[in-house]
């Protein structure tokens, strides 16, 4: 390769990505403590510490432990899914633009939430996970029947399915006006309250699909550079789409089933790790692996202080916080490079 | 393929006979939906014979030639104009998700809306200017971010998806802390709807549409040459950054107007342009089978709108993304299949 000319040696690139990924871990861990500490009852760093590592069963401690701790976890593991899930779609789709909602997962998920609260099945948290998790399957299920044989092709059906979907459930929460209160709450992804949710499964699928997805990265890399050099490298394209599409529904579904709709992080984050990774798609996913994990305990801190009357939803903090990001990185980099 | 040049003095145009054929079935298949749209509306038909009665003006009918007809016409002319402001995006940025729904000139619209609902009293005037200011100001800060060295289209997009999100944040939140009624209405009103169009909502958006329809006719090839690169558009003697500006101005233009009258009606603008280049099997997006597929969307979409709940109507929109996205689906299978 030609352009392997201006960069440094393998070996002290690869140095210089751990060494940034160690720096990025700690700064993560250093905001996860914050971010426990932040709220009503603000709880010192410290303590957050002593209560992880011994715990006493003093009220601060509950506190942490109960409420704050869960949440966290809940926003690192959302946080790592959307931003992992957004570089795979990036990748297989050759598409800048496109992020893992583009699947239809977030829109699978809403139409089923939909239905369920018009058929008044979605009464519990459990029940609100497992019918979310099941639209959102479903609907990638459709689109990766219909749209397998190219990349643009898959983008564009997962765009017509999610129409067509939104198109039904919008004409259903205009003729009930429950079932459009149920689901502008849902609509707005949220961490609030959701810690209380039945989290054990989701969040293991999620930690297992991330592993997967470091594991697939090496052949994602080879399929990155067109179908017939990776034929040429040995790579099974059809296979490493195949798992590819089985993570991003993983990922996106399972985040998406715990907080709702908060895609714009799996868009944001795949375009700051490229300007790190520096094109290599390991790399690339070990760098979202950090800012995912980062965007969402920051956005989340942000949307418990950043009004006195009560929670904005996380998603809109990430909204605002996203949106001139990409705009910056657009401005500064060109459009060209993303 | 073979194609048909046109001249008229020094202008000349180069249409595919497919582009040609295809054009005039699309407007028989708009005649024919408007025609039906005069027969039936509030759940009830009127036979043929009536409407032409009432066309020709041989008998009086105010239903069809003051409710039903409007409808029709706003429903051919704003297909028309969505599937072209769709194919001028798309152009401009060369990707299919160039459209003004994806880029948050509808979302803008919305934020105008909500406003009109919320603070002001809602009437249809103030959601009317109020949708058509928030378009426009999202459009001006669009372009003027994407503005550096020259338009670069894949910019505008990226820069359209970031601006989009973050008003869509905004409107999901007005809509949370919103009264429930207030919700519904500004959610149907995001609907885009034809309901209730009369001949005084369009007298002033139809001249208007149609001029910019016109100027687009003309000036559309050369911003269909400026796609070959930037290096062959200068060959050709095509200013391109004014030109680039004009079309942004009359897609933008055909967007608010239309959102003005009827709200976003989402998703023609993205499917009417990829709908028609793959029937025409043209290599980029062409413009006229892009418009006319639009309207033939619209007329569609406005006739199950009402048929489908009757007496109830449901807001076109509903339908438009329902029967677009499908048939979208629909074309792309059909594409595996033919491999």
């Amino acid at each position: 390769m030609i352009s392997t000319e201006t960069r440094p040696a393998p070996t002290s690139t690869a140095r210089w990505h751990v060494a940034v990924l160690v720096g990025g871990f700690a700064l993560l861990a250093a905001v996860a403590v914050v971010s426990i500490g932040i709220g009503a009852q603000a709880v010192p760093p410290m303590d957050v510490l002593r209560a992880l590592v011994a715990p006493d069963g003093s009220a601060n401690q509950l506190i942490v432990l109960e409420v704050r701790a869960p949440r966290a976890l809940l926003a690192i593991g959302v946080g790592a899914a959307l931003g992992v899930a957004g570089v795979l779609i990036q990748t297989l789709s050759r598409n800048a633009l496109a992020e893992p909602g583009i699947l239809g997962v977030s829109t699978g998920a809403g139409f089923a939430m939909t239905i369920g609260a018009a058929l008044g099945g979605v009464a519990s948290p459990a029940a609100e996970l497992l019918v979310a998790t099941l639209g959102a399957a479903g609907a990638t299920l459709l689109v990766y029947a219909v749209g397998r044989t190219a990349p643009l092709r898959l983008v564009l059906t997962g765009v017509a399915l999610s129409a067509v979907l939104s198109g039904i459930s919008l004409g259903l929460r205009l003729m009930s006006p429950d079932v459009f209160d149920k689901y502008r709450f849902w609509s707005v992804g949220s961490l609030a309250g959701r810690e209380q949710a039945p989290l054990l499964v989701p969040m293991l699928a999620i930690g297992l699909a991330l592993v997967g997805a470091l594991l697939l990265s090496r052949s994602l890399n080879a399929a990155a550079l067109g179908e017939a050099v990776a034929r040429t490298l040995g790579a099974n394209i059809a296979r490493v789409r195949l798992a590819t599409l089985v993570l991003i529904t993983v990922l996106a579904g399972a985040a998406t089933a715990v907080a709702g709709p908060i895609l714009f992080v799996g868009l944001i984050v795949p375009h700051v790790a490229r300007r790190l990774a520096r094109g290599s798609v390991p790399w690339l996913t070990g760098y979202a692996l950090v800012l995912g994990p980062l965007l969402m305990l920051l956005a989340d801190i942000g949307s418990r202080v950043l009004l006195p009357t009560g929670e904005v939803p996380v998603a809109i903090v990430t909204g605002f916080l996203g949106g001139p990001m990409l705009i910056w990185a657009v401005r500064k980099y060109g459009a060209g490079s993303l | 393929m073979s194609a048909l040049v046109l001249r008229a003095g020094r202008r000349s145009f180069r249409v595919e006979r497919r582009t040609l054929w295809l054009s005039a079935i699309l407007l028989g298949t708009i005649l024919a939906l408007g025609f039906v749209g005069l027969c039936y509306g509030g759940a009830t038909w009127a036979s043929p014979g009536e409407v032409l009665a009432a066309l020709t003006g041989a008998a009086d009918s105010v239903v069809i030639v003051e409710w039903r007809l409007p409808r029709v016409v706003a429903a051919m002319v704003f297909g028309c104009a969505l599937g072209a402001a769709g194919a001028i995006f798309q152009t401009l940025t060369r990707n299919p998700l160039g459209s003004p729904d994806v880029i948050g000139l509808d979302a803008g619209a919305y934020t105008g809306a909500l406003f009109a609902f919320t603070v002001l009293a809602g009437t249809s005037g103030q959601l009317a200017v109020s949708s058509v200011l928030g378009g426009l100001l999202v459009a001006a800060l669009i372009y003027l971010l994407s503005l550096s060295n020259g338009l670069s289209g894949l910019r505008l997009v990226v820069i359209g998806i970031a601006v989009n999100a973050m008003l869509q944040a905004l409107n999901s939140w007005i809509v949370l802390r919103a009264d429930l009624e207030v919700a519904m209405a500004a959610g149907a009103w995001n609907a885009g709807s034809l309901n209730g169009v009369d001949w005084a909502d369009l007298v002033l958006p139809l001249p208007i549409l149609a001029g910019l329809l016109a100027t687009l006719l003309v000036w559309f090839r050369p911003i269909q040459q400026s796609t070959l690169g930037d290096a062959v558009a200068a060959t050709t003697g095509v200013g391109l950054d004014r030109l680039r500006l004009m079309m942004v101005l009359i897609g933008v233009g055909c967007t608010a107007t239309v959102t003005a009258v009827a709200g976003p009606i989402a998703f023609i603008a993205l499917a009417a342009p990829q709908i028609g280049r793959r029937l025409a099997r043209t290599p980029g997006v062409a413009l006229l089978p892009a418009a006319l597929t639009g309207a033939v969307l619209l007329l569609t979409a406005d006739l199950l709108a009402q048929m489908l709940l009757s007496p109830e109507s449901l807001p076109v929109g509903v339908v438009t993304t329902a029967i677009g996205g499908c048939y979208l689906i629909w074309l792309l299978t059909q594409e595996v299949r033919r491999r």
